[in-house]
């Protein structure tokens, strides 16, 4: 396998809003991560792309610490992210993530999944918590489900609602993890839409996925990942017709020719 | 063989009453104190986990009898502790719900745990994204998906608990054992006959509880 440099030119520093510097996490003897400087920018769709057990998940993770890492440092917004506790708390509100299994909370309507983050922790009112909730997920797509409860919906609904829940906190930064991959086919480019959508509307997000035609029509840049290291990363155009590391030709060679 | 009954010496309905006062007092006691132990036993602070481990460890394997009676001679007759009560009855009953409490705690607990557990971890993962502290994830996501997966298990706790205030009796609250031990010694002619009324007035009691609750247990499962 080649390392190949990162190029400097694909990776724009001007505004960043979240900065992984030098990560490295294990899990027991498996070093899941390793040497993760990644900095994204306000504004910029990141799709981080990779064979499984890569890391790719992981590092998606660390980012508002549902992983704790072994050393390196994590900033969002020129803050670092802090110990367990309210400070974390009150970060990772900023930080929309999605689930690749949805994660709705099952005992409670779809209304109020999206209204429950505003509430108790944005202290927003429940009148103009229900109606922002009420326009957001008009605005994904599934309006007409507000009442309904989370097991009553398809996929494709449910992890549009998630996404619904997420934007419901005015994030900084979305973070998606594997957010077709639970999804029949036919559900998953409802999904996309969605998220092609918020990109198109300038919303920062990192995206782990397997959809290829997501990363070229979407990201800004694509962050290949392999054995827990970033291997390459590059313009969607770049990297798909001409990677630079063998290690990323033989994985496109095996997705996309069949 | 129940004319015993028709005698007007004995207040069956009124000790059975003090019965289902024990129960309701010390079932809600439990219910709070139980779902406090469980939050320290998945708590992030150790301390809190150590407290909760040895005291549900402790006194769930001490028979009630030792607490109940701890509760009286050591709490009310040697350091003097009434909780408020007047006659030594009303004692009795208060010291009976303090034991009561500190016992079925354990059992609410340990049922209320394993409930947490049927939660998907992605269940408070997805809360915790939100920006909701530990306490909001535990009492807003984790334990009202876990109080309704454990229903038909607490139910049991409360028949348990029901059939257990027959202890208090000990240490001289009214209820039903209270009364049954003076029937027994008066009217030793007809022994059956009190046993069976005494049966009979828990079985009343108890075989509600779990019809109901086995229909709320189905009524309010999360679907997922």
């Amino acid at each position: 396998m080649t390392e190949v440099s990162v190029a400097e030119d694909t990776a724009p520093t001007a505004d960043p809003l979240v900065v992984l510097n030098n990560v490295n996490k294990h899990f027991g003897a498996l070093h899941v991560l390793q040497d993760i400087d990644l900095t994204i920018a306000r504004g910029e769709v990141v799709v981080v792309i990779g064979p499984s057990g890569s890391g790719k998940s992981t590092l998606c993770r660390t980012i508002n610490r549902l992983e704790s890492v072994d050393s390196g440092t994590i900033t969002i917004d020129g803050k670092p992210l802090p110990e367990e506790g309210r400070a974390l708390a009150r970060l990772r509100a900023d930080v929309g993530m999605v689930f690749q299994s949805f994660n709705l909370f099952a005992h409670k309507t779809v209304l109020q999944n999206v209204m429950l983050g505003q509430i108790k922790v944005r202290r927003a009112d429940k009148k103009a918590a229900e109606e922002k909730a009420r326009s957001l997920l008009d605005r994904v797509g599934v309006g007409a489900q507000a009442d309904k409860y989370p097991a009553q919906l398809s996929g494709g609904q449910q992890q549009r609602v998630a996404i619904a829940r997420a934007l419901a906190m005015d994030p900084k930064v979305m973070l998606f993890d594997e957010p077709t991959s639970a999804l029949d086919p036919e559900m998953i480019n409802e999904v996309l839409e969605v998220m092609q959508q918020l990109a198109r509307e300038g919303m920062t997000m990192v995206v782990v996925t397997h959809e290829m035609g997501f990363a070229r029509s979407a990201a800004n840049r694509v962050v290949f990942m392999a054995d827990g290291r970033i291997v390459e990363e590059a313009q969607p155009d770049q990297f798909f017709t001409n990677p630079r590391s063998d290690r990323a030709k033989d994985f496109l060679s095996k997705i996309l020719h069949h | 063989m129940f004319d015993f009954l028709d005698s007007g010496q004995y207040d069956l309905l009124g000790a059975f009453w003090v019965t289902v006062q024990l129960t309701l007092y010390s079932a809600i006691g439990s219910l709070i104190w139980g779902t406090l132990l469980a939050g320290m036993r998945v708590s992030p602070v150790p301390l809190m986990r150590v407290f909760g481990t040895a005291y549900v460890n402790l006194v769930r394997n001490t028979p009630l009898t030792v607490i109940i009676l701890a509760c009286s001679l050591g709490l009310n007759q040697t350091l003097g502790i009434t909780l408020g009560g007047g006659d030594f009855k009303d004692i009795g009953f208060r010291l009976a719900v303090l034991g009561l409490v500190a016992y079925t705690g354990t059992f609410v607990c340990e049922a209320l745990r394993s409930g947490i557990n049927t939660v998907p971890v992605g269940q408070a993962e997805a809360a915790r994204a939100l920006g909701l502290s530990f306490t909001q994830v535990l009492t807003l996501v984790v334990l009202p998906q876990a109080f309704r997966s454990v229903v038909a298990p607490l139910a049991n706790v409360l028949i348990a608990l029901t059939k257990n205030t027959t202890v208090a009796a000990a240490i001289s609250a009214a209820e039903a054992a209270y009364l049954m031990k003076s029937m027994i010694e008066n009217e030793s002619d007809a022994l059956l006959a009190v046993f069976a009324v005494f049966a009979l007035g828990f079985v009343l009691l108890t075989l509600p509880t779990g019809l109901l609750l086995g229909w709320v247990s189905k009524r309010v499962a999360v679907k997922r």
